[in-house]
């Protein structure tokens, strides 16, 4: 019994130490600084996507940063943080940041993970942190009065369910003549994955089309049996909601039974270079959806190879990634942040802003024609109004893009999303979870 | 492996001094309870509580459980987050289906429902011995998720699948702040550990580790070999269904099919084995290892300021091959986990004091 | 009936190239007596560094060659630092600290190589065949003849060659193989080289079917089950027992997959497993070794 006594004494002890030795310095070398808490995933099975994309976020910052003398002066301060796309790094990231760090302040936080997204929302009710997830976040929180922290901005998976039909009505030509096309959903075995189901439910009987949903197992490596699948039920089109391995994996197994590439309607999640590149040959022709344009004839994407590239201040080691979906996925987000701190800042001062600051800018965006126009972002985003009804903004757009074998060819214009077809259903959504959590939706914007 | 650290007590020499041991006993415990509810709510910041003594709390108790069935049983598991998965869920419907049901009640019934689960999958440990018994608790592993993502009804048809933690609350008192979490944690974790002292040191507890070490002497011996070993999967499992109710509700604040996966049991197998087999307290010390090695990593390269010297990816590999070398090399070192290698630390200080 | 051959089919060439991985774990078992839970890291590094080498310019066979020299390296290092220490200690220990090692092997690849995602085109064709309703591959038979190719090669080498006779004893009994001159260290030293060039094989042919990327190395989690069902000590084994695990996952999922309004594939093969081992606790072809109450 005197084991668990020198058991406990020098556990005890040898945390003390830890602790002393864990607890950093606090400088307040941030102090008049705006926080980026940069949440990382470059271990783990999505790292690949990471990469093109952090550096999006960091070469814009770093532009605004440098080229920009900052936020009309406010300085950002990054700090990144390894979650491996994991839940639990994601709150210890989260529980290290929400309060700024050496005297940064902290506005709001990228998840950049919709699980983390969800995982988050309890805690950033209560801390009041704002936490965004452009094209990525709950489409419920789309309603600011049951969620005032939750932001996700540009983009949700219904909307895109509603783009592809449209896409594929007008390939058929007209609405009127889905019905009886056989379109197959085959989607990722999880929350993300079955998303859609719903919306394209609700779409199935409005347009009169067949609705085939197949799921494919986590992490989807093999699809022989689901390709047979739809092989089977003579499906004209497949809309592939896959996320990491299964979107390559797909695009060779519907090969390998002759189900035609350019028939493959891929999710946004599903149409980055390296979704399509490993699968060879057989993407050639191979459709997505597109959120976040690739390509590098934008404005600002030319300021960012002027200042950034050619001067070796990217984060890009290899610079074959500049310009392609994911990158400029960071650059979008890290435009939304800026944008952000610009209209919190008209409102209160050329200062860092703080947390409920931050609420409120991202509850009062307008980031209009002009203002995309000024950015050098045409074509790259589209107009962004957030309201406290509408925390995803009021244009919902997407375009299509295509696969040429070597990068992506753009195949429409934006196609926006009828936002009132499912606002009503969202909304009583949110109005259940409301009732469930206990939560007294908000009356009016507060601050 | 099966050196046998919380052993059948011997009689002897040893208990010269009964009343003086017991004292001893009675102060450390109480020592115990003054750190645990006194010192660390009191010192401890909200970052503290909430990012690294819950969790480390929390898989500390994992261990606990595991070690029941592995250390104790000598059951081979590598489910344990299956389990735990159970019991989250299954504290999640209570709370929602039953309404009015006390917060002690739901983590009782949840640890239940999980031990009746863990003897399903314990049924093969009938048939089967060693290594090879794995299949089946990795086979739970896989099911439960699946489970849990193929039948939106257990999360309540949530659009992502995920149960979110109730409000929190006991007697009145909100639990729902850290301090609150970590006092909800720190109370059934020592409940918890009271009563694997009781099984360990009790009749069950002797006759699973004459089972573990000896099988066919301790059926000749007349123990029910078969119903023992069920009940160390019931045992362990409600444990773990507990643990998981705690992991899900008081630390991460949601959980989802996969927030219970495959990493989760291997980390908790690593406690076990670092911390030390058939041990009790062990266990704190390898879930200490686990939940902090991450975070020290990330504070050193962030101290030390490489981050900028080079690829933010690269270091972040470097953490896990770090994470696997030092695995390997207390492994290779320490064969009885770290309770022993602190227990001999302790052992060569008395020595030099010359007691 | 045409469905269900076709499913099988299917299933049965899945199968094989879960067999192609289960062979090395197979090799190591026999000769370590322990489950390597780093196999699918030595996958994922060995396809990694011939992929890179490619992109670097060299030609196949020479990418083949020194990353094959890489992996006897790789088996040469785990020896010295990993099973030497470890020797006589429990099976479980020993899984733990292959997984530490997979760890450490797949977090190296990564940190020298990178965490990109690379195509990896061996000019196999890869669009199926309508041969009278069945539809296969080119890639799934060079896929199929590789196997059966490297399953008799190593039937030759243990049964003829010295090396092999050796292994097959220090497989049988430890003690006595030692006590007859046979030296362990270098036996493990080759094993897990040879592990390890199968291991560049399995890369090659999975990284081509779905690119060369960390998810590669998860191909272990399928590879417990085909070695419980083919047996751990077997290699003809562990290829009936990859056939079996890939027909009936395929067939599951098609005719239970409707019955429970989803994809049963993530679990059955476990619950397979665990069929098996109570009815035939050895595997299929593997030795009686397994203690059974």
């Amino acid at each position: 019994m005197s084991i668990l006594s020198r058991t406990i004494a020098l556990a005890a002890g040898a945390v003390i130490a830890a602790t002393s030795l864990a607890v950093p310095v606090e400088a307040q070398e941030g102090a008049g600084q705006q926080l980026y808490p940069l949440f990382t995933y470059r271990t783990g099975p999505y790292a690949p996507s990471f990469i093109p994309f952090g550096a999006g976020n960091l070469d814009y910052l770093r532009y605004v940063n440098e080229v920009e003398g900052g936020v009309n002066g406010v300085k950002i301060l990054i700090q990144e943080c390894e979650t491996a796309y994991t839940i639990e790094r994601g709150i210890e990231c989260y529980e290290r940041y929400k309060g700024g760090f050496n005297g940064a302040l902290t506005a709001a936080i990228y998840p950049h993970s919709s699980g983390l997204d969800v995982a988050l929302t309890d805690k950033a009710r209560l801390d009041r942190i704002p936490i965004v997830s452009p094209g990525g976040g709950q489409n419920i929180a789309t309603d600011g009065r049951v969620f005032p922290y939750q932001f996700p901005l540009i983009f949700d998976y219904w909307s895109e369910a509603q783009i592809i039909i449209d896409y594929i009505a007008e390939q058929v030509g007209g609405h009127d003549k889905l019905k009886g096309v056989k379109i197959a959903t085959l989607y990722h075995d999880s929350g993300y994955g079955r998303d859609t189901i719903e919306p394209l439910a609700i779409l199935s009987k409005k347009y009169g089309f067949e609705d085939i949903q197949i799921p494919v197992p986590h992490p989807g490596e093999q699809q022989q049996a689901q390709w047979q699948q739809i092989r089977r039920a003579g499906a004209d089109w497949v809309f592939l909601r896959g996320w990491g391995v299964m979107t390559p994996v797909a695009i060779k197994t519907a090969a390998r039974v002759g189900f035609p590439a350019d028939r493959i309607i891929g999710d946004i999640w599903s149409g980055s270079e390296d979704d399509a590149r490993p699968a060879g040959a057989a993407a050639k022709g191979y459709l997505a959806v597109s959120v976040f344009p690739p390509g590098t004839d934008y404005g600002i994407l030319r300021k960012l190879k002027e200042n950034i590239l050619d001067t070796g201040k990217s984060d890009l080691k290899d610079n074959s990634k500049f310009g392609t979906v994911y990158y400029n996925y960071g650059v979008i987000e890290a435009i939304t942040f800026v944008e952000a701190l610009r209209t919190g800042q008209k409102k209160f001062g050329n200062k860092p802003l703080n947390n409920e600051e931050g609420q409120w800018a991202f509850e009062n965006l307008d980031i209009d024609e002009q203002r995309i126009a000024e950015l050098g972002a045409e074509g790259l985003i589209s107009p962004l109004k957030t309201t406290i009804d509408n925390h995803k903004g009021e244009t919902i757009a997407a375009k299509i893009i295509q696969w040429n074998g070597e990068t992506w060819d753009t195949r429409t214009d934006w196609i926006k999303a009828d936002t009132s077809l499912f606002a009503d259903v969202i909304k009583a959504k949110a109005a259940a979870y409301a009732v469930e959590k206990g939560i007294e939706p908000r009356q009016a914007a507060s601050n | 492996m099966t050196t046998i650290q919380d052993s059948i007590p011997e009689a002897g020499p040893a208990e010269a001094l009964p009343s003086g041991a017991t004292l001893l006993q009675i102060g450390l415990v109480a020592a115990g309870l003054v750190i645990a509810f006194g010192l660390v709510p009191s010192l401890a910041s909200d970052y503290w509580l909430s990012s690294i003594i819950i969790p480390t709390v929390v898989m500390g108790l994992a261990g606990i459980s595991l070690n029941l069935l592995q250390g104790y049983a000598g059951l081979v598991s590598l489910g344990s987050a299956a389990f735990m998965a159970v019991g989250a869920f299954s504290a999640y419907n209570l709370i929602l289906r039953v309404p009015g049901l006390p917060l002690p009640a739901v983590l009782l019934l949840a640890g239940l429902i999980a031990a009746v689960v863990g003897v399903f999958f314990g049924l093969p440990a009938l048939r089967i011995k060693g290594f090879y018994l794995a299949a089946s608790t990795l086979g739970a592993q896989f099911f439960f998720p699946w489970l849990f993502t193929n039948y939106p009804w257990f999360s309540n048809n949530s659009q992502s699948l995920t149960i979110s933690a109730p409000r929190l609350e006991f007697l009145g008192y909100d639990l729902q702040s850290p301090l609150g979490r970590y006092l909800l944690v720190a109370t059934v974790t020592a409940l918890l550990i009271g009563l694997a002292f009781l099984v360990v040191r009790s009749r069950l507890g002797r006759e699973w580790m004459a089972i573990r070490d000896m099988e066919t002497a301790a059926s000749v011996l007349g123990i029910r070999v078969a119903r023992r070993k069920l009940q160390a999967y019931a045992v362990s499992s409600f444990f773990l269904g507990i643990t998981g109710v705690l992991w899900g509700f008081a630390y991460l604040g949601t959980a989802d099919a996969h927030t219970y996966n495959l990493d989760k049991s291997f980390q908790i197998l690593f406690i076990v084995l670092i911390g030390g087999t058939a041990t009790i307290f062990g266990n704190f010390l390898g879930a200490a290892f686990i939940v902090l090695t991450p975070i020290l990593l990330d504070h050193v390269v962030l101290a030390a300021n490489i981050a900028y010297l080079s690829d933010q990816g690269a270091i972040t590999n470097l953490q896990r091959v770090i994470f696997g070398a030092i695995i390997i090399f207390i492994l290779i070192k320490e064969p009885d986990g770290l309770s022993a290698w602190i227990r001999r630390g302790v052992g060569a200080l008395r020595a030099r004091l010359g007691r | 009936m045409a469905y269900f051959l076709e499913t099988l089919i299917a299933g049965l060439f899945a199968g094989l190239m879960y067999g192609l991985v289960a062979i090395g774990f197979v090799l190591i078992y026999k000769a370590s007596g322990v489950f390597n839970f780093a196999q699918g890291a030595m996958v994922f590094l060995a396809a990694l560094v011939f992929v890179t080498l490619v992109e670097h310019g060299a030609n196949f066979w020479v990418a083949f060659a020194l990353t094959s020299g890489l992996m006897v390296l790789t088996a040469v290092a785990v020896e010295a630092l990993v099973l030497r220490p470890l020797r006589n200690r429990d099976p479980l220990t020993l899984f733990m600290a292959t997984l530490g090692l997979s760890f450490v092997i797949d977090g190296a690849a990564q940190f020298f190589l990178g965490t990109d995602v690379h195509m990896l085109d061996l000019g196999i064709d890869d669009i199926a065949e309508d041969y009278g309703g069945l539809f296969i591959s080119w890639f799934d038979i060079v896929a199929s003849l590789i196997v059966v190719a490297l399953v008799a090669v190593l039937g030759i080498v243990f049964s003829r060659t010295r090396m092999g006779v050796s292994l097959r004893a220090v497989a049988d009994d430890t003690l006595a193989a030692q006590s007859i001159g046979i030296r362990l260290p270098v036996i493990w030293r080759i094993v897990w080289s040879v592990a390890g060039v199968v291991a560049l094989v399995a890369g090659l042919l999975w990284g081509a079917r779905q690119g060369v990327q960390f998810s590669l190395s998860l191909v272990t989690l399928k590879a417990l089950p085909v070695l419980i069902i083919g047996g751990f000590s077997s290699i003809p084994g562990a290829i009936v027992g990859g056939l079996i695990v890939g027909a009936s996952e395929a067939l599951a999922d098609i005719y239970l997959g409707p019955l429970v309004d989803g994809s049963v594939s993530t679990w059955f093969a476990y619950i397979l497993a665990v069929a098996f081992l109570l009815v035939r606790p050895a595997g299929l072809f593997g030795d009686r070794d397994i203690e059974r109450v």
